[in-house]
């Protein structure tokens, strides 16, 4: 049952980015082409909506249901990694319209063609596993 | 570049549909960008939500980096591969 707290904010957060069109190929390539002010609306107001929550369950000292302080982990500070990877990313991104999120929120919004993203993306965290320890 | 944009669809029917999809080469490109989320989200250390909703919110250097790698990735795709991968 404590399963069930997941199973709804993943269904918020899939209904939010269909609503917000966060899932829409065309505001993804329109955000790379500057063409429109939505994408960065969205994930700048994310990014202040999430920046003010966090800093305030620090200073109210919020626990999460277990009852443990609500504490992200410190990313690693593999700033090559980050680069290249993150570039590598983007290519994927900008070429699917789509990142790990959407994909699955496209699946369930009856755009069954995107399992074949879903399942190659997949395969790529695969062959990352296995080249892993001889990337820069 | 021959993409139409109907306000009601979320995904371009030049790819995504079982039609595009009769050419091997549309088939190619989905499994490449596909193939290039999954590679670039491990090797990154997160996406769109980890890094730069997250990570930035977190005020994550390695998370700003990141992000300016996705960028990096989505404008040289976007201006530069565009109108190699789709000539018309």
């Amino acid at each position: 049952m404590k399963a069930l707290k997941f199973l709804f904010t993943g269904i918020f957060f899939g209904i939010v980015l269909t609503k917000s069109q966060a899932v829409s190929w065309y505001r993804i390539v329109e955000m790379f082409r500057f063409e429109s002010f939505h994408m960065y609306r969205i994930i700048g107001s994310a990014v202040v909506t999430g920046l003010i929550l966090l800093q305030l369950s620090k200073k109210m000292n919020l626990k999460t249901t277990e009852g443990n302080p609500i504490n992200l982990p410190e990313k690693a500070k593999k700033y090559k990694s980050a680069l290249l990877g993150g570039t590598i990313f983007g290519l994927g991104w900008a070429l699917a319209g789509a990142c790990p999120g959407p994909i699955f929120i496209l699946f369930g919004a009856g755009y069954y063609l995107i399992c074949i993203i879903i399942l190659s993306s997949i395969l790529g965290t695969f062959v990352y596993g296995l080249v892993a320890n001889r990337l820069p | 570049m021959g993409f139409s944009a109907p306000k009601s669809d979320l995904v371009p029917s030049e790819l995504f549909s079982l039609e595009a999809l009769k050419s091997r080469y549309n088939l190619d490109i989905l499994i490449v960008a596909g193939f290039f989320i999954g590679f670039g989200t491990r090797y990154a250390g997160g996406c769109t939500s980890g890094h730069a909703i997250t990570g930035l919110s977190n005020l994550q250097l390695p998370s700003l980096v990141a992000v300016i790698g996705f960028f990096i990735g989505g404008l040289l795709m976007t201006h530069l591969f565009f109108p190699l991968f789709f000539k018309t």
